[in-house]
């Protein structure tokens, strides 16, 4: 074998990370220079046909900096996070590869860690993970090994000191953004801020929150962050989505866990004819509103099987204002 | 007991005081263990120790136990585990997202860490991963052994500064400055000055 194939094969992680960067990825470069971050979140597919993850993929592509690629959210079995991650560096995606400590115990999380790496994933997202019993195989054995605060820390670990828990080396250490989730609608609300100083603590550097429906409750939430000067150590991207239907939410609302939204949401959804643009524009107004909030970095969209109306509600809530769009007629 | 346990929880300031005690108490008895054989009491201390924590806190005997850093709330108690603060899933009312009828393990424990003297500020620790090779070892036993060995090595480390300051005094009248470590007894009687 020549060189020239060897070069070919091995371009990733030669590169020296920036200064004052962790990592190579765009999403970090976006927070980092003051700009308003985009990521949006990926349904996985029912099946190992990659052409159904680029089909996802594109109308996400348009506007975010980074696409989340779920493990196995809601205990509900679908591709693997890792799987789609890696179909999505190689089509030339930025993708955040979220980890559950529900389904994997450390031996196989932080293998993973760097094969997910090496395949050019430059995003964590370290979750705890909902219960398996909410799933669609609630008899399954929950792991839940690690935390996501043990599971930061770890990588944290892996990335900087080059060293597995175990203290043996890793000879090229992975370079990741190391982020988190953080759900500041739910009790116990009090402490909520309080675990996210921990979050930081353990290594965090980009938080990504659940659902953010109720405004004034996650001013509150931000107004304690500030004063605990957090938002000047971690970035903080809030969560939205659209809503299909007053029923939707509803059943959203009981049924997964985590979600808060509030009953004038729902009354408003209920009143219209055409649910689902109403949800398209409570979307938007959500997202212009928590741009004013003062400490917010950006915003994450999840949109239940609903990817092709993501770019419309970015483009339309003017998130992306400021930032130039070259498109040749 | 669920019900103990709340209990636990609301007189988490005054467990603390206990345990404090508890602690100081099986520190002194370092070197009684010691000779007697620290594997031979491992067992007999674990079984009280099972007895006492099951009854109050619904101990699992994980064999590492961290109640002053959870405000006496045992957090393998969570259907995950979770040993650094709730997970996202709470439920309205702060009701555990796993079990609906069992208020949320961290909610309860940062409710208890705020009553607590020391608890507010050891709360905000990060904590290893459970190590599952401890299973059913005694927590207090291993946690008395570890201050009572570090409590020796300061003693001894002091000694020998004192010794390098007056060398002298080493060498013409060695009984003012000794190097050796003393018997375990000797050294315990004055730790407890």
């Amino acid at each position: 074998m020549s060189d020239a194939h060897r070069s070919e094969v091995e371009p990733i992680g030669y590169v020296p990370v920036p200064e004052g960067y962790v990592s190579h990825s765009r999403l970090e470069r976006v927070l980092r220079s003051g700009r308003f971050a985009v990521t949006a979140e990926l349904n996985p597919p029912d099946s190992a046909d990659p052409e159904d993850v680029f089909q996802a993929a594109q109308p996400l592509g348009e506007v975010a900096d980074a696409i989340n690629a779920t493990d196995a959210s809601g205990a509900n079995c679908h591709m693997s996070s890792i799987g789609i991650c890696a179909l999505l560096t190689r089509a030339g995606y930025s993708p955040v590869y979220q980890i559950s400590c529900r389904d994997r115990n450390r031996i196989a999380i932080q293998g993973d860690v760097l094969g997910a790496a090496a395949l050019g994933v430059s995003n964590v997202l370290c979750l705890t993970g909902d219960g398996v019993g909410v799933g669609d195989q609630p008899g399954a054995k929950p792991v839940f090994d690690f935390d996501s605060l043990t599971l930061l820390r770890t990588i944290r670990t892996m990335r900087d000191q080059g060293k597995f828990l175990s203290g043996r080396k890793i000879t090229r250490p992975p370079q990741l953004f190391l982020g988190a989730a953080e759900n500041p609608c739910i009790p116990p609300y009090d402490w909520r801020p309080d675990r996210l100083a921990k979050k930081v603590e353990a290594g965090a550097e980009y938080i990504q929150t659940n659902y953010i429906y109720d405004i004034p409750l996650f001013e509150k939430f931000m107004a304690r962050v500030r004063d605990a000067g957090l938002d000047k150590k971690v970035f903080i991207i809030a969560g939205v989505g659209p809503i299909a239907s007053a029923r939707a939410a509803r059943w959203m609302r009981s049924n997964v866990p985590g979600i808060h939204i509030p009953d004038p949401v729902i009354e408003r959804m209920e009143k219209v004819e055409k649910p689902a643009e109403e949800g398209k524009k409570i979307c938007i107004e959500l997202i212009q509103q928590i741009r004013d909030i003062a400490g917010v970095s950006g915003v994450h969209v999840m949109a239940y099987r609903r990817e092709h109306v993501v770019s419309d509600i970015i483009l339309e809530s003017g998130a992306l204002k400021g930032r130039k769009r070259a498109r040749p007629s | 007991m669920y019900r103990l346990r709340l209990f636990a929880i609301r007189h988490a300031r005054t467990f603390e005081w206990i345990y404090k005690y508890v602690e100081r108490g099986m520190v002194a008895m370092d070197p009684l263990f010691a000779k007697i054989g620290y594997n031979r009491v491992e067992r007999p201390i674990a079984l009280v120790e099972k007895g006492v924590k099951t009854l109050l806190f619904d101990c699992k005997m994980c064999g590492q136990c961290v109640l002053s850093s959870t405000g006496m709330s045992c957090p393998m108690n969570c259907p995950k585990q979770l040993r650094n603060g709730p997970c996202g899933g709470v439920r309205p009312g702060e009701f555990c997202e796993v079990k609906p009828d069992m208020k949320c393990v961290w909610a309860l424990a940062w409710d208890g860490a705020s009553r607590m003297r020391h608890g507010g500020d050891k709360i905000k620790e990060v904590l290893p991963p459970v190590e599952h090779t401890l299973k059913g070892s005694s927590s207090w036993l291993r946690v008395s052994r570890e201050i009572a060995a570090q409590e020796r090595d300061a003693m001894d480390a002091a000694r020998e500064t004192l010794a390098q300051a007056f060398p002298e005094a080493r060498e013409n009248e060695p009984s003012a400055a000794p190097l050796a470590a003393e018997p375990p007894n000797a050294v315990n009687q004055e730790l407890k000055k």
